[in-house]
């Protein structure tokens, strides 16, 4: 193998598949990139046996070739590079070391055999469909913190995607709990998701599409099976495994006869929530909510640090109400809510409570409170 | 710790009529009993701790007269551990926490009884009772040991704190029939060691005399907190004497052991802060069970560990505590102790939730454990514990949740009503077909 590339994109490309590698790698050959050169493409592929990033790039390719390289490396090497250097990467007559030269610069990198690279297959994928860069973003930002990290219950470490019906409509739903907040998000579904199995994405593989998709604005063809998910957009290729289990019957948990609306300026109230929770304590961050006709009263002590109160006026006009909850929730929610208002659904203080952006109802959160 | 003083006099108290006594004396003036303590500091110490003397045995000898001049043992059978060990039996070598096996090698005319632990809780109940009277500061440590604060009773009871617990002694053995001894100190970790010293029916008393020279040539394991692991790295950097250890910088403490350098650095020198904190909640609650036979087969320790799950969320309702870490802990034929822990999304005190991520973490222990491993023991804990109200939130992943949380409410209610055995889950029944059992 021998080709010549230009530092940007090689490095580009190599910061997208190098973020699969973990760190700690008990199977050397997965601390490697796979690099495969042919027809004036080079192609990088990283894996960590249950997520695989590929990634097409031009190269110049004067001698087609294969071999693999440790990633971080080789992404350490490239990053140092002077900006505009071409870099050239070269295989010895072995195969055995991996030649890299720019400028003055030499490097000469140990290889492992391209067969031990396991290949993560995508099989047979039956569901196939297109989402806008924008809608998945979308959805994988107002779900993806309330995806849960408890090992235990691993089926609620990633996000549960599938078609539902209502009233005649048809959405390609995302839900996330980690039991104590849910994140409910819909968006039409796209033509070709009619009949798509409900999937279980983990949480490891929606942080790197997330990263991936940063950028684009092409759309981002997702392909589906019970067990893998393929997505492809500017020639770079995801493959996840999909988490086996089964996701909770979520839809018995959120509340249907809350009926105390609470109307709050979603940028207000979330500036109050964090200056009042300064003062919570770092293990609890619970804080107060005092809701009054008209008025609602953020307060929090800590026998550590002292306490606070500040008070804001909403649109409220049931009866009085205290309630707690984590401040750190009510902020990951709030950054969510796009609209100016945001709408709290309660029922008393022992109650699951519903938060929606008024402006927008296709998403949903709830929430459980603290004791406080 | 009595101290002798040649040179002028030192208060002291008859240990059985409570009269003051000045050294040098042999017998008291009042009633000729030559049971005396002498300490300079007697009238001046107020934190005590109290430690019933083989308390288990002492019960069930006060039960049955004819066992008062036999060794008796009370423990779980054959299989099982040594729980309490009367003062005939430990001349021979026994201790508690022995195997059985080993404790009835040495002494094999014991009479072993098996433990009747509400009986124990009774009087250990009855006790506190007692201590309560003297003080309103009692910390309860388990259920025949606790650490008393004294201060500020000599205006009540009209007595010097040495006088108080003495009569006290006096009372428990009277009242309970069971006797007690003393460590009577300036703070918490120096009462408890006292009251090893002159055990049974000791009263001990380390003042800030002789606090120093007392712990310097003790070793270093004795400091409360010093375990197997940190023992062995203490000796390791060559620190195995209290005085050793009062070489060192508390910094280099600190920095070599962690946050418990501060605490070595500090008890070195006789100084403990801890207050004797009547509301002070146990770190963990577990329980566990011997087999009579070494178990290999997994269906049948998880059939074994139902019963302990249940065992332990009555432990914990009881006492309206709730845990937020899950151990189990597996022994092995080879004395091999393995623990699994397990961290919760939130605090529980049920049954069912303890059962169902205890599982887990027991075929992760079985199938970690080497080829043909069988088991002689199981146990089930839980740490991190919160107060029994915040346990078993709603939980958004979990729907059936809250209808599991009632099911168990309404077991133990009829449990209440009708008895342990008056209902039970399917998964407790005996499977007679399990081939596993008895391997």
């Amino acid at each position: 193998m021998k080709l010549t590339i230009e530092r940007s994109t090689l490095l580009k490309a190599l910061a997208h598949v190098q973020s699969v590698v973990e760190r700690r790698n008990t199977i050397p050959i997965l601390a490697n990139v796979l690099l495969d050169a042919s027809d004036g493409t080079l192609t990088l592929t990283a894996t960590d046996m249950d997520l695989a990033i590929t990634e097409k790039v031009d190269a110049d390719v004067s001698q087609a070739g294969a071999s693999t390289a440790p990633a971080h490396t080789f992404y350490d090497i490239v990053r140092k590079l002077p900006d505009g250097a071409q870099v050239e990467v070269e295989t010895d007559a072995a195969a055995s070391q991996l030649l890299l030269r720019a400028g003055r610069s030499r490097f000469s990198l140990s290889t492992l055999p391209i067969e031990d690279f396991p290949v993560l297959s995508g099989g047979d994928l039956p569901v196939a469909f297109s989402l806008t860069a924008d809608e998945l973003r979308a959805v994988i930002d107002r779900t993806r913190f309330a995806i849960s990290t408890e090992e235990t219950r691993y089926y609620l470490n990633g996000i549960y995607l599938h078609a539902v019906e209502a009233d005649g409509e048809h959405f390609l739903r995302a839900v996330a709990t980690d039991g104590h907040r849910l994140a409910r998000v819909e968006t039409a579904l796209p033509a070709g998701a009619e009949g798509m199995p409900g999937v279980i994405a983990p949480r490891k593989a929606i942080a790197e599409v997330r990263k991936l998709i940063d950028e684009t604005t092409n759309p981002v063809e997702v392909a589906l099976s019970d067990t893998r998910m393929r997505l492809e957009f500017d020639g770079i290729v995801l493959t996840s495994k999909l988490i086996d289990g089964t996701f909770p019957d979520y839809e018995r948990v959120i509340p249907t006869d809350n009926d105390k609306v609470l109307v709050v300026d979603s940028g207000v109230f979330a500036a109050a929530v964090d200056r009042v929770s300064t003062i919570s304590s770092e293990k609890s961050r619970s804080i107060k909510l005092a809701v009054n006709p008209g008025s609602l009263t953020l307060s929090a002590t800590s026998t550590e640090n002292g306490s606070a109160t500040e008070e804001l006026e909403v649109g409220y006009s049931d009866s009085g109400l205290e309630i707690g909850f984590n401040s750190k929730y009510l902020l990951d929610i709030t950054s969510q809510i796009e609209g100016d208002e945001a709408q709290f659904i309660l029922a008393d203080p022992a109650s699951p409570t519903i938060v929606r952006d008024t402006a927008d109802d296709r998403a949903l959160y709830v929430l459980m409170p603290m004791r406080v | 710790m009595r101290s002798q003083n040649n040179h002028d006099v030192t208060p002291g108290l008859c240990r059985d009529c409570t009269a003051p006594v000045l050294s040098p004396a042999d017998r008291c003036g009042d009633c000729g009993s030559p049971r005396l303590v002498f300490h300079r500091e007697i009238n001046d110490l107020a934190i005590a701790h109290i430690d019933c003397d083989a308390f288990y045995a002492g019960v069930e000898k006060r039960d049955d007269p004819s066992l008062r001049d036999r060794a008796v043992i009370v423990g779980g059978g054959q299989r099982g551990v040594v729980s309490a060990a009367c003062y005939i039996a430990r001349i021979k070598g026994v201790h508690s926490a022995m195997p059985m096996f080993k404790a009835l090698k040495l002494c094999p005319e014991a009479v072993v009884i098996r433990p009747d632990m509400k009986k124990y809780s009774e009087v250990g109940r009855q006790i506190r009772t007692l201590m309560q009277a003297v003080t309103s500061l009692v910390e309860p440590l388990s259920i025949d040991e606790a650490f008393l604060d004294l201060s500020g009773t000599e205006r009540l009871h009209n007595a010097s704190p040495a006088a108080s617990l003495n009569k006290l002694l006096q009372r428990i053995e009277a009242e309970c029939g069971v006797t007690a001894s003393v460590g009577l100190s300036y703070n918490k970790s120096l009462a408890k060691l006292a009251s090893d010293l002159d055990k049974p029916r000791g009263f001990a008393i380390l003042g800030r005399g002789d606090a120093q020279t007392f712990l310097a040539d003790l070793p270093v394991n004795r400091i409360w907190g010093v375990g197997k692991a940190l023992h062995r790295k203490l000796r390791a950097d060559g620190i195995s004497t209290i005085a050793q250890l009062r070489t060192r910088d508390e910094s280099a403490l600190v920095s070599r052991y962690g946050s418990i350098g501060h605490r070595l650095y500090n008890f070195s020198r006789g100084e403990d802060m801890r207050r004797v904190n009547p509301t002070s909640t146990p770190k963990n609650v577990s329980t566990e069970s011997t087999f009579h036979q070494d178990i290999a087969d997994l269906e049948e320790l998880k059939h074994r560990l139902w019963p302990l799950c249940e065992r332990l969320s009555d432990r914990l309702k009881a006492k309206e505590l709730a845990g937020q870490t899950l151990v189990l802990k597996l022994k092995s034929s080879k004395f091999r102790i393995t623990t699994r822990s397990q961290g919760l999304a939130w605090p529980t005190q049920l049954a069912e939730t303890i059962y169902q991520f205890a599982i887990p973490l027991l075929e992760n222990a079985v199938g970690d454990a080497p080829a043909g491993s069988s088991f002689r023991l199981i146990g089930i804990g839980v740490a991190s514990l919160g107060p029994g109200e915040e346990a078993d939130p709603p939980d958004l992943a979990d729907p059936d949740a809250g209808h599991r949380k009632r099911v168990e409410n309404v077991i133990d209610d009829v449990r209440d009503r009708l008895g342990h055995d008056a209902i039970a889950r399917g998964r407790g029944m005996r499977r007679k077909e399990n081939p596993g059992r008895g391997r």
